[in-house]
C-alpha cells in the first residue's frame, strides 16, 4: 500500500531526513517515533507532499508519487492529513468543516456522509457549531472527520495529541485506533510519545538524526532493539557489563544468562547486556542480593533502583506493599528471555 | 516557501523600491548641501524651526503620556458611573484632526469669539483691561495636539494595564507595599515599553503637524519646509531641511526601538487572572467621572459642537455644487487610495509569506516605514524625482518629436497616489499581515491534501478569511487619505480641491464658519475606524 524506498529530504543543504525506507499493508497502523528534530514530521511532510523528496521513491499503491524530478500535487495524492494544530478552517462550522473535501460531490451525499462520520468520531448534532465552541479533543475529532470524509487511501497523522491533557489522549488514541481499524484505512502516526505509539500502532519506526533505527512491531522494539538508541529510547532499562562466553551465553554479575539462538558475538568480546525493569523480580527468598539506592512510588509498583555487582545499577519494578528502607539489601531473581547485547566500544569501561 | 532569490521576486522587489524611493531621495539630499542657503538658514530661521519642532514634539508627548496615562489608570482600576461608556468614548478626539480642532478654538476663544465676548458682557471688561492667554502660540499648540493625540498612550495603557496580573498585586501586598506603592513600584514599571511607544507615535504626528502651526504661525520644520519651497524656490533647500525632519523622526523611532528592546516584560504565570479593580462612590465617583470627562470635552465634543453649530448657520452650502463637488474629489481620491494601498498591502504581504527572503523581508519592511515620516516629506521625496522625469520626458519628446507632455507625473494624481501609498501602505500592511497570519500554513496544506489546487485555496480559505482585514484596512486607509493635509495640499493637481485643503483654506482666510461644513464632514467620516476601535474595546472590556 505504502512503500517508502531510500527517502531522503533536505531543506537548502541539511538533509533532515536519510534514506528510509519502510512498508504498509493496506490497513495497517505505522508511527514513526523519535526525538524532537529527528525528522520524522519532515517524513510525513514529504509523504503528503508538502516537500519534495531529494533522493528515493515515495510509493502509493503501487504508484510513484514522489520521486527525484516527480512530485503528484498534494490535492492530486487522496492522502488525509490530520495536523498538529488541527488546521481548521476557523470561519467554517464544524459540518462545513468535515464537508470542506467533499465539494465535488452532491449535497445530499455530503449529508449523508457528514451524519456518518459525526456518529463516527462521537460528534452527533454537532454539525452547526463552530470550531471555537469546541474543546480540544472534539476538535482533534472534527479534524480525524474531515481528513477521512473524502476517504482518503492513506491518513497521515503529525502529533495529533500533543495538544491534549494525558487521559484524554489515551482514551482518544484507543477510539482513533479503533475508527481507523473499522474502515481498514492505512495510517503513519508520528509522535514523540511511545506509549502512543505503543497503543496506536501494528509498526513502528524509531527515528535519530533523521535515520530509521529500527523498523519493527511494539514487541521486537521493546524486546529485541537493534541498537544502544532504540533500547535507550523505547521503554525502561539498564546496561550492565558482561563477557560472552560463546555465542550464546553471557557472563554477568547477575549470573549466567543463554539463549537458543546465537548472538552473533565471538566467546570473549566485552558487551553491555540490556536489563528491563521487568526482568528483575523481587524475590525475597532469592540468594542474589541487591541494595536499594532509591525507590518511586508509581502506585500499583514501586520502582527501585538497585546496586549490584561492582557499582553497576539496574531497576525493578516490584508490587508497591513490598516496602523496602534505602541501603536495604534485597533479594531479586532474573529472568531475560531475549538477550540484548551491545558490543563495547574500546573506550568505554 | 522559497529561500532564493529568482527573477519571480524581481517585480516585487521594484515595487518595494518605489515604495522606498521617496525617503532615500530625501536622506540623499544631504549628500548636496547648498553651504549659501544653510548659512542663510542658521542664522536667521533655523535654530527657531528646530526649537519649536522639538518643544513641540517633547510637549505634546509628556501631555500625551500624562492625560492618556491617568485615563487609562482611571478606566481600568476603578469604576464609576459611566465608566463603560467612557472608556470607548474617550477614544473620539482621534476623530479630530489636529488643524480642525485648532481653528476651532480660535473661533471659540479669540477675542470676537464667545468666551471672551461672554467674560467681557458678564465683568463690563474691555479690550486690553484684562488678561487672557493667547491660543494661537506654540503652547496652544502643544494643548491641542495634546488633546487630540493622547488617545495613542490611552489605548496601549490601558491594554498594559488590564493585562497584568492579579497574582502580582498580590505579591506585592503580601510584600508590604500598599496599593499606591504598587501602582508606582509595578505596574508603572512593567507598563513602561507601551507608555513609550504611545509617547513616540504622539511625538511622531506632532513633528509631522502641518496644519496647527501653520495656522497659528509657529515656524517649525514643518512650515519652513513648505517656506523654502514655495516661498524661496529652493527645491534642494526644502529637500534637506525635510531630511532633518525626517532624521528626527527616525531617531525617535530608533530610541522607541532600544528603550523596548532592553525591556520586554513577560507575566509568565496564568493570563487569566482579572485586574481587581475598586468600586467608586459619592464624591469620589463623581470626581472620577469629571476628570474622566473633561478631556472627552476638551477635545471632541466642545469643538464638534461649534462645528456643528458653525456648519448649521452655513447649511446652505450643504445643497452648493462647490461642496459638491469637493464630495465628489475627496471621496473618489480616498477610496481610489484605499483600494490601490490595499492592493499594494496585498501583494506585498503574499509576496513576504512566500518569499522567506531577507532582502524580501527588509525592503518590505523599509515600505512600511513611511508612516512614521511626516507627510511633508514624503511629498518632497515624491515631487523632487517625479519633476525631475517630467521635465526630461517634455524634453525629450520635444526633441525627438515636437510635442510637449508638460508635468504628466508631478502634476497629476499619479504623484498624489503614490505619496498616499508611501505614507498609508503601513496602515494597510499591518491589518493585513495579521489577518494572513491567523491563516496558518497548515491550513493551506490541509486544503491542498483534501483535494483543492491552489487557486481554489484561495477562494476557499483565503478570500473568506481575509475579507475582514481587508474591508478594515479599505476603511483605515480611506479615512486617513481623506484628513491628510500638508502632501494633499503639495502634490494635488492645479484647482484640484478636497474636504481638508478647502476646510483649511478658508480657515487660514478667517473664514470659520465656511470651513466647517468640510471640517465636519472629514470628522465625522473620521468616527468610522474609531467605533470599530471602540466596539473591539468593548468586546473585551465588558470581560474584564
Amino acid at each position: 500500500m505504502l512503500q517508502l524506498q531510500q527517502v531522503s529530504v533536505a531543506y537548502q543543504t541539511s538533509q533532515v531526513v536519510k534514506a528510509i525506507c519502510f512498508s504498509l499493508q493496506a490497513g495497517e497502523i505505522g508511527c514513526l517515533v523519535g526525538p524532537s528534530g529527528s525528522g520524522k514530521t519532515s517524513l510525513l511532510r514529504a509523504i503528503a507532499g508538502f516537500e519534495p523528496v531529494s533522493q528515493g521513491q515515495v510509493l502509493v499503491n503501487g504508484e510513484v508519487v514522489s520521486a527525484v524530478g516527480v512530485q503528484q500535487n498534494p490535492e492530486q495524492r487522496q492522502i488525509g492529513v490530520v495536523f498538529q494544530d488541527y488546521a481548521l478552517f476557523p470561519h467554517l462550522t464544524v459540518g462545513e468543516n468535515i464537508c470542506f473535501g467533499l465539494w465535488r460531490q452532491p449535497k445530499a451525499q455530503q449529508q449523508q456522509k457528514l451524519q456518518q462520520l459525526l456518529q463516527l468520531v462521537g460528534l452527533s448534532g454537532m454539525a452547526g457549531r463552530f470550531i471555537h465552541q469546541l474543546s480540544g479533543g472534539q476538535q482533534q475529532r472534527v479534524a480525524l472527520a474531515r481528513a477521512l470524509a473524502p476517504e482518503p487511501r492513506l491518513i497521515l497523522l503529525d502529533e495529533p495529541f500533543s495538544g491534549l491533557d494525558a487521559d484524554l489522549r489515551d482514551s482518544l488514541a484507543r477510539d482513533i485506533r479503533d475508527i481507523l481499524k473499522q474502515l481498514n484505512i492505512t495510517a503513519v502516526m508520528v509522535t514523540h510519545d511511545q506509549h502512543e505509539a505503543f497503543a496506536m500502532a501494528d509498526w513502528i519506526g524509531v527515528m535519530a538524526h533523521g535515520s530509521l533505527q529500527q523498523w519493527g512491531t511494539p514487541y521486537q522494539l521493546y524486546h529485541q532493539p537493534s541498537n544502544r538508541f532504540v533500547a535507550d529510547f523505547i521503554g525502561q532499562g539498564d546496561l550492565i557489563r558482561g563477557e560472552m562466553l560463546d555465542g550464546y551465553q553471557v557472563k554477568t554479575c547477575l549470573g549466567l544468562f543463554r539463549q537458543a539462538q546465537h548472538t552473533g558475538f565471538a566467546a570473549g568480546t566485552a558487551v553491555d547486556l540490556l536489563v528491563r525493569p521487568d526482568d528483575i523480580l523481587h524475590d525475597d527468598a532469592s540468594p542474589l542480593r541487591a541494595k536499594v539506592l532509591s525507590r518511586a512510588f508509581r502506585g500499583a509498583h514501586m520502582l527501585y533502583q538497585l546496586q549490584v555487582g561492582m557499582n553497576e545499577q539496574i531497576s525493578c519494578l516490584a508490587p508497591s506493599h513490598h516496602q523496602h528502607q534505602l541501603g536495604e539489601m534485597i533479594g531479586i531473581s532474573v529472568q531475560i528471555d531475549d538477550l540484548v547485547c551491545f558490543a563495547r566500544a574500546v573506550n568505554q569501561v | 516557501m522559497r529561500y532564493n532569490l529568482s527573477l519571480r521576486q524581481l517585480p516585487l522587489l521594484l515595487l518595494c523600491l518605489l515604495l522606498c524611493a521617496p525617503l532615500l531621495v530625501v536622506l540623499q539630499s544631504v549628500l548636496q548641501p547648498d553651504w549659501q542657503l544653510w548659512q542663510h538658514l542658521t542664522s536667521t530661521v533655523l535654530p527657531d524651526y528646530l526649537q519649536n519642532s522639538l518643544l513641540l514634539a517633547f510637549g505634546v508627548g509628556i501631555g500625551a503620556l500624562l492625560i492618556g496615562t491617568s485615563l487609562a489608570w482611571l478606566v481600568v482600576f476603578y469604576r464609576f458611573p459611566g465608566r463603560n461608556l467612557l472608556q470607548w468614548a474617550l477614544l473620539l478626539p482621534l476623530a479630530m484632526p489636529a488643524y480642525i480642532i485648532a481653528y476651532t478654538y480660535t473661533g471659540l476663544l479669540d477675542f470676537a469669539g464667545p468666551v471672551q465676548s461672554l467674560l467681557r458682557d458678564t465683568f463690563h471688561w474691555r479690550y486690553g483691561q484684562y488678561y487672557f492667554p493667547e491660543i494661537r502660540s506654540l503652547g496652544g499648540a502643544i494643548l491641542l495636539l495634546s488633546l487630540v493625540l493622547y488617545p495613542y498612550v490611552y489605548l496601549l495603557a490601558r491594554t498594559a494595564f488590564a493585562a497584568q496580573s492579579q497574582r502580582l498585586a498580590e505579591a506585592s501586598l503580601s510584600l508590604g507595599l500598599n496599593r499606591r506603592q504598587h501602582f508606582f513600584r509595578v505596574t508603572l514599571p512593567m507598563a513602561r515599553p507601551a507608555l513609550v511607544t504611545g509617547m513616540a507615535l504622539a511625538m511622531m504626528e506632532a513633528f509631522a503637524d502641518y496644519g496647527t502651526v501653520q495656522y497659528f504661525g509657529v515656524p517649525t520644520l514643518t512650515t519652513g519646509i513648505f517656506r523654502t519651497w514655495f516661498g524661496m524656490g529652493q527645491q534642494q533647500g526644502a529637500a534637506q531641511l525635510a531630511a532633518l525632519l525626517c532624521s528626527m523622526v527616525l531617531l525617535l523611532i530608533y530610541l522607541e526601538l532600544a528603550s523596548r528592546k532592553q525591556l520586554h516584560f513577560y507575566y509568565s504565570g496564568q493570563a487569566h487572572q482579572q485586574v481587581q479593580y475598586r468600586q467608586l462612590s459619592g464624591v469620589k465617583a463623581l470626581l472620577a467621572l469629571l476628570l474622566a470627562l473633561l478631556p472627552l470635552l476638551l477635545g471632541f465634543a466642545i469643538p464638534a459642537s461649534q462645528l456643528a453649530f458653525w456648519a448649521f448657520e452655513q447649511w446652505p452650502t450643504l445643497l452648493s455644487a462647490e461642496f459638491g463637488r469637493l464630495l465628489w474629489h475627496s471621496f473618489s481620491l480616498a477610496l481610489g487610495a484605499a483600494v490601490l494601498v490595499v492592493s499594494l498591502a496585498l501583494l506585498l504581504a503574499y509576496g513576504m509569506r512566500l518569499h522567506k527572503h531577507w532582502l524580501v523581508q527588509l525592503l518590505v519592511r523599509m515600505s512600511g516605514m513611511g508612516y512614521a515620516i511626516p507627510g511633508t516629506v514624503i511629498a518632497i521625496g515624491v515631487m523632487l524625482p517625479l519633476g525631475f522625469v517630467d521635465n526630461q520626458l517634455d524634453l525629450w519628446l520635444e526633441q525627438q518629436f515636437g510635442i510637449r507632455s508638460g508635468l504628466l507625473f508631478s502634476g497629476t494624481l499619479f504623484a498624489l497616489l503614490l505619496a498616499y501609498a508611501v505614507r498609508f501602505l503601513a496602515v494597510a500592511l499591518q491589518g493585513i499581515e495579521a489577518g494572513l497570519g491567523q491563516i496558518k500554513p497548515s491550513m493551506d496544506q490541509a486544503a491542498r491534501s483534501l483535494g483543492l489546487n491552489a487557486r481554489q485555496v484561495l477562494w476557499r480559505v483565503h478570500v473568506p478569511l481575509l475579507r475582514g482585514s481587508v474591508l478594515t484596512a479599505l476603511l483605515l486607509v480611506f479615512v486617513d487619505v481623506l484628513k491628510e493635509l500638508p502632501a494633499t495640499l503639495l502634490l494635488r493637481p492645479f484647482n484640484f480641491n478636497t474636504l481638508a485643503v478647502r476646510s483649511f483654506e478658508l480657515a487660514s482666510d478667517e473664514r470659520l464658519a465656511a470651513a466647517a461644513l468640510p471640517a465636519l464632514t472629514i470628522v465625522l467620516v473620521g468616527l468610522g475606524p474609531v467605533l470599530l476601535l471602540a466596539r473591539a474595546i468593548d468586546k473585551t472590556g465588558n470581560k474584564e
